[in-house]
């Protein structure tokens, strides 16, 4: 269920794909192949963009209807390249916005806050991206994120190049932290779920 | 699970590994190969590793292939059988969807890795040969495509011994869930449920035991809460007689390299049965307690000589036996037989978890079914309390989802 599909769109800007997401119907991967690009970068080190050597496992997002508002993104990250790479971005065709976020306090207590500096995936290695643990928000969900359906999410790394990639949806009763000082979010739905295992402090 | 004729005993899964090339299985390419890379490995004076084999935990069955796994698979020790009901406004791309999931953690829990976010990924390493076989009841075919559903996919009819409690009853998918460890099949059933919620609702789940995985011999006939050896004629997977009887079906297009699997609850009545002495018993069933052989015979796997007579010119297998009444001499009323012990003891219910496979049900299990049911005095201590009847779809390739040839067909 891994799809991997790298885009090399260094002139495009995040905020252009989503446009061209949202009049382009169901898949963003028919964004227009910039491949020439160049990849000299603050990053990319002369051997290519960072996401050139993007790749991902198990990518998948937790289930939610749009009334929900908001959900997660997960998976393992790789960086095949031989410098660190920052994901500074991301966006998800069926969500207005998208952070990087991180889950602080650890054990019941965790909250989860954006992570400002954007993930760092060192050299040759990977990020995982986890309930309770690092975590790309998709919030103001257009519509519902079903069981078992894939939709399309892009990274934008620090270079500005950027990679997309399909992930299927799965319920889960998990990834319920709350946003640190606790004001929430419109209508959080983690009071919503049938089995509070863990999660909500 | 590979080609026609190759039973899926299991196979070591992982690298190779010096530990694991003491596990049969492994084509005898790859076996050598496993060795020269296991010599190269070794200094030349370090001495030969210990040949304690590894732990039958660590072996797996191919969830990808032509066929499903867990049909001709040798019988795992335990087996979980989920019946679930779809919502009522789940519609073919609802099936779609689902059968998607269910196959991916399928694929990945049989090779003892993880599930997509799994919640307790250290449960799932210990595959322990574990197979889910998915089937597919008349309510699942229908939403996806009404002229899809074989004409044998419908309801067997109510036997006059039957006493059906619809509590376990035909149920739109089942999911078959076999593993030679119980804490692997539960994890797997409890992955595979998670991702059925927002589709539809668990009716009954029927937990199955056989003698634990190693206590006995391969291929031993498995014996019955009766004490009955049970099952010793049965087609041999592999052979021709395997293959026409249960994947020889000639049902629609979607179904080809699939069955049929009927699920029979056959509550045993132990207090009555307790009753008789062991004589009774072995002529209520025509065959010797002891080791299952005919009365007629010697061994096991004796014919029985339904025209033998006793001293007082009875015949020695009675008219009545199941034996006998189990048998026709249509060679196509014949079918696979893969059961199940179950217990309830709070019920006060044990019995039997009827499993057969055929390529059609009507054909080769009702007419077998019809004579016991009109005389088998086994019949006064055993009732069927449940009974369904689902399609087996074909198996399918990495990457794909049981049900692809219904879905996209």
């Amino acid at each position: 269920m891994t799809h991997v599909r790298t885009l090399s769109l260094a002139p495009l800007s995040l905020t252009l794909l989503l446009a061209l997401a949202a009049c382009g119907g169901t898949d963003t991967a028919e964004a227009p192949d910039t491949a020439g690009a160049d990849g000299s970068s603050a990053e990319g080190g002369g051997t290519g963009t960072a996401a050139d050597g993007f790749s991902v496992t198990d990518p998948w997002i937790k289930a939610a209807t749009e009334d929900d508002g908001m959900t997660a993104a997960f998976g393992e990250i790789a960086n095949g390249t031989d410098t660190d790479v920052t994901v500074v971005a991301a966006a998800h065709e069926g969500a207005e916005t998208a952070e990087l976020h991180e889950v602080v306090g650890g054990g019941t207590e965790g909250t989860m806050r954006e992570k400002e500096d954007g993930f760092l995936v060192p050299a040759g290695g990977t990020l995982p991206l986890t309930p309770g643990g690092d975590h790309i928000m998709l919030m103001g969900l257009t519509g519902d994120l079903e069981p078992g359906s894939e939709t399309a999410l892009t990274l934008e790394f620090a270079d500005g190049s950027t990679a997309e990639f399909t992930a299927p949806v799965k319920e889960h009763a998990g990834a319920n932290e709350e946003y640190e000082g606790g004001d929430g979010h419109e209508d959080g739905d983690q009071e919503h779920e049938g089995d509070d295992e863990h999660g909500d402090h | 699970m590979g080609a026609a004729g190759h039973p899926d005993g299991g196979r070591p899964r992982g690298r190779l590994s010096r530990r694991n090339l003491f596990l049969g299985g492994a084509a005898a390419g790859a076996g050598a190969l496993g060795a020269t890379l296991a010599q190269r490995a070794l200094p030349a004076d370090e001495p030969a590793p210990p040949s304690t084999p590894p732990p039958h935990g660590e072996q797996s069955v191919a969830f990808h292939g032509s066929r499903q796994a867990g049909v001709q698979t040798p019988p795992q020790a335990h087996a979980t059988l989920l019946g679930i009901d779809l919502d009522p406004e789940v519609a073919a791309e609802g099936v779609r969807r689902l059968l998607f999931l269910l196959s991916d953690d399928a694929a990945r829990l049989t090779r003892g890795e993880p599930a997509l976010a799994d919640t307790e990924p250290e449960l799932a390493r210990v595959p322990a040969r574990l197979t889910v076989t998915f089937g597919f009841g008349p309510g699942l075919v229908e939403r996806v495509d009404p002229d899809a559903v074989p004409d044998w996919l419908t309801d067997l009819p109510d036997f006059e011994h039957d006493d059906l409690d619809p509590a376990w009853g035909q149920t739109d998918l089942l999911l078959q869930v076999c593993a030679d460890d119980p804490v692997t099949v539960s994890h797997a059933a409890r992955i595979l449920l998670k991702d059925t919620r927002a589709f539809g609702r668990l009716r009954w789940s029927q937990d199955g035991f056989r003698r634990a995985h190693g206590s006995q011999p391969d291929g031993t006939t498995m014996r019955n809460l009766m004490g009955q050896v049970d099952g010793t004629v049965n087609p041999a997977p592999g052979t021709e007689d395997f293959e026409r009887l249960v994947w020889g079906g000639a049902g629609p297009d979607w179904l080809t390299g699939g069955t049929s699997l009927v699920l029979r609850r056959i509550a045993t009545h132990l207090d009555t049965w307790d009753e008789l002495d062991r004589p009774a018993r072995e002529a209520v069933i025509g065959r010797r307690l002891s080791d299952g052989a005919p009365l007629t015979g010697d061994s096991e796997h004796d014919e029985p000589d339904f025209e033998a007579k006793g001293d007082g010119g009875l015949p020695v297998i009675a008219d009545f036996a199941h034996v006998r009444r189990a048998r026709t001499g249509d060679p196509d009323e014949r079918m696979f037989r893969r059961g199940y012990n179950y217990e309830d003891r709070a019920r006060g219910e044990a019995g039997l978890l009827f499993v057969s496979f055929q390529a059609d049900p009507v054909r080769q299990f009702l007419p077998v079914q019809r004579r016991l049911d009109e005389l088998d005095l086994l019949n006064q201590w055993v009732t069927a309390v449940g009974s369904a009847v689902y399609a087996v779809p074909p198996g399918c390739a990495e990457g794909g989802f049981v049900g692809q040839g219904l879905l996209e067909g």
